[in-house]
């Protein structure tokens, strides 16, 4: 039996972006109705590139930012009706750079302990008893309960990082690229350590990520983001074996190979990145699309259900045909 | 590690072997000069002022014409003599046991002023810098206006009118050199703010009183503290200066500044009752601009390992 743990409907943030002195403010769709669902023990992984609203999304799903529109639900209380600390009680955030994450005033202890004494914890005789239970199941030494951050390494960091998220043990964790910090040889060792925790704890992950050997790795189904769209949204296989949208197909061409022989991969994403203050016509993505087409200017597609889930974009749906939506 | 363990990759564990910040922070503060000399200079006048009364030779009011204008002992005059090792003013007052007087009215009103502007411009700044929007606006009003007031000529009218007296000296430092404090505080807690922790902080459910305090006020303090040497030395050069202009302490007390203006009309052939309290002031701003300096090397965080 499933659970729905995170649902946003219809979600949007607008930033108003100043256009230069007296010229007033444009505004920027950050985030631009955005429908998510994610069940319990899933692993939804968002990808997209740098600007497409993924982080944005987060912090609403953090309750960080409040949503320009639309709602965002986390097991089933809307989120800006649940109390900061109840919230915080349900979704925790793993960030990207564990150097920029921690105090660097505050030990290790004080830093795992702190969502304790937020909490207001009626057992503070049992805070260093749990802080050591939660290093140890991410994997930290005891002794360095005294130290500081600037004694460990990324990704001793990143795991005291971890262990500040769960020592509460939340349902949902946000993980804003956690290993695109970390040296090589710790990223795997870090994203197998969030595995097990997954399963020990039933855990929901949201984990937004560039790499998409990382996604492939760890998560169940996939978001890709453009503009502040999902336009696609699978299962991981489906995705990796068979991308729909044209964006998908072009990202996932886009991973360099370590094999230098094989060049530089050519993602056929002729132009640069659109400006979001001044997104292009119809869909957004009409003027880097390899399959572009001739109402891809004119008429924004709107999401197609496929097998594993949804696709937006003409080449897969019917409705948006010019004599169909002319009548 | 070397004795024949296997290497293990970036994640290992480190011993805890290595010093503790605080143990560092010592370490690094007694191998810095200018933290170690300006430290020693300001405790001495410090203790200085403290032990005015014990260690004054003489009573600095204590006016007595028949031993006017006696010049300092390394002077080649008859009149010097170790009684006044560093002479005596135009109203045959002990320079020296002025000299020592005159620290306790340079460091309070120094300290007294670094306090109150310290506290106003923090308020303003950390406030300005953490909620930004309007809040900054507003703030930003405020500090560009009184950036354009004039210290001087402002303290100048406040003390005509009012009157002058130690206290008012004080406030109307304290209320006009905030400014600095203010827009220091502003940028480094937006700085600060947009930093991971303050998120993370967030997200656990931290009131922002609990982030201010306790994650971004450690670290922004040692800005402060920089600040505050700074503030303090301008706010002693302010006060010699309105002494100077006759609008500070006024006489008899043993300001230095007044010192320096009473023994103006000298200066050509007697220069010593200018140069002597003058050499005060300079050895006292620089020991507190090196501590100044000192801390911000010791505590900057670029400076750590």
């Amino acid at each position: 039996m499933t659970e729905t743990v995170i649902r946003a409907t219809d979600v949007t943030r607008t930033f108003m972006i100043s256009a230069g002195a007296f010229r007033g403010k444009k505004p920027l769709r950050a985030v631009n109705g955005i429908n998510l669902e994610v069940e319990r023990g899933e692993v939804l992984a968002l990808v997209g590139e740098s600007g497409c609203g993924k982080t944005t999304l987060a912090k609403m799903l953090l309750g960080l930012l409040p949503p320009t529109s639309g709602t965002i639900e986390l097991t089933g209380q809307p989120v800006n009706s649940i109390h900061r600390l109840e919230m915080a009680k349900l979704v925790q955030p793993v960030f990207q750079d564990p150097y920029s994450s921690l105090n660097p005033r505050k030990s290790i202890g004080s830093i795992i302990t702190l969502p304790l004494r937020v909490q207001n914890d009626p057992n503070p005789e049992t805070w260093r008893k749990r802080a050591e239970e939660i290093m140890e199941l991410v994997g930290l030494p005891s002794r360095l309960f005294n130290n500081y951050p600037n004694q460990l390494s990324g990704g001793q960091r990143q795991r005291v990082a971890i262990a500040r998220a769960l020592i509460n043990r939340p349902e949902v964790v946000i993980c804003d690229e956690p290993t695109s910090a970390l040296d090589v040889s710790v990223q795997s060792q870090i994203l197998n350590l969030l595995q097990d925790l997954r399963k020990e704890l039933n855990l929901t992950y949201v984990v937004i990520s560039h790499n998409l050997a990382v996604v492939e790795h760890i998560a169940t189904r996939v978001a890709v983001m453009y503009l502040g769209r999902i336009v696609e949204q699978t299962e991981t296989a489906t995705l990796f074996d068979a991308p729909e949208h044209p964006y998908t197909e072009a990202l996932l061409k886009s991973v360099l190979t370590p094999d230098p022989s094989l060049g530089i991969p050519d993602t056929q994403l002729g132009a640069a990145y659109p400006n979001p203050v001044n997104p292009p016509s119809g869909c957004t993505f009409h003027p880097r699309c390899a399959k572009v087409m001739g109402q891809c200017s004119e008429i924004a597609p709107t999401p197609t259900k496929r097998p594993h889930g949804h696709v937006e974009c003409h080449l897969y749906d019917d409705t948006a045909k010019p004599e169909r939506a002319a009548s | 590690m070397a004795d024949g363990t296997p290497i293990v990759l970036s994640d290992s564990p480190r011993d805890g072997v290595e010093p503790s910040p605080s143990q560092r922070l010592k370490k690094r503060a007694f191998s810095h000069m200018g933290f170690v000399i300006g430290g020693i200079v300001l405790l001495s006048i410090f203790a200085m002022a403290m032990l005015a009364p014990l260690i004054a030779p003489h009573d600095p009011y204590d006016q007595q014409l028949a031993r006017k204008m006696i010049p300092p002992i390394w002077h080649d005059s008859a009149k010097a003599s170790w009684e006044f090792p560093l002479g005596t003013d135009q109203f045959g007052r002990d320079y020296l046991s002025r000299l020592i007087h005159g620290s306790q009215i340079s460091l309070l009103i120094g300290f007294a002023a670094m306090l109150i502007s310290g506290v106003i411009g923090t308020v303003l700044g950390v406030a300005a810098g953490y909620f930004g929007g309007k809040v900054d606006m507003v703030v930003n009003f405020i500090i560009t206006t009184r950036l354009s007031l004039p210290v001087v000529l402002v303290a100048l009218a406040v003390v005509s009118l009012v009157g002058n007296s130690l206290w008012i000296v004080i406030w109307v430092l304290g209320l006009l050199i905030w400014d600095r404090f203010a827009v220091v505080m502003r940028s480094t807690t937006q700085q600060v703010r947009n930093l991971d922790y303050v998120a993370a902080a967030q997200a656990i459910g931290c009131s922002t009183w609990r982030i201010i305090f306790s994650e971004i006020m450690p670290n922004i303090v040692n800005n402060l503290i920089v600040v505050a040497t700074v503030e303090m030395a301008h706010a002693i050069i302010l006060e010699a200066a309105l002494s100077f202009l006759g609008l500070g302490v006024q006489p008899p007390a043993p300001s230095w500044g007044l010192m320096i203006s009473e023994g103006k009309n000298h200066i050509l052939f007697d220069p010593w009752l200018v140069g002597i309290p003058g050499v005060a002031l300079f050895v006292l701003i620089l020991s507190i601009n090196l501590l100044g300096d000192g801390i911000r090397d010791v505590t900057a965080p670029e400076n750590r390992n």
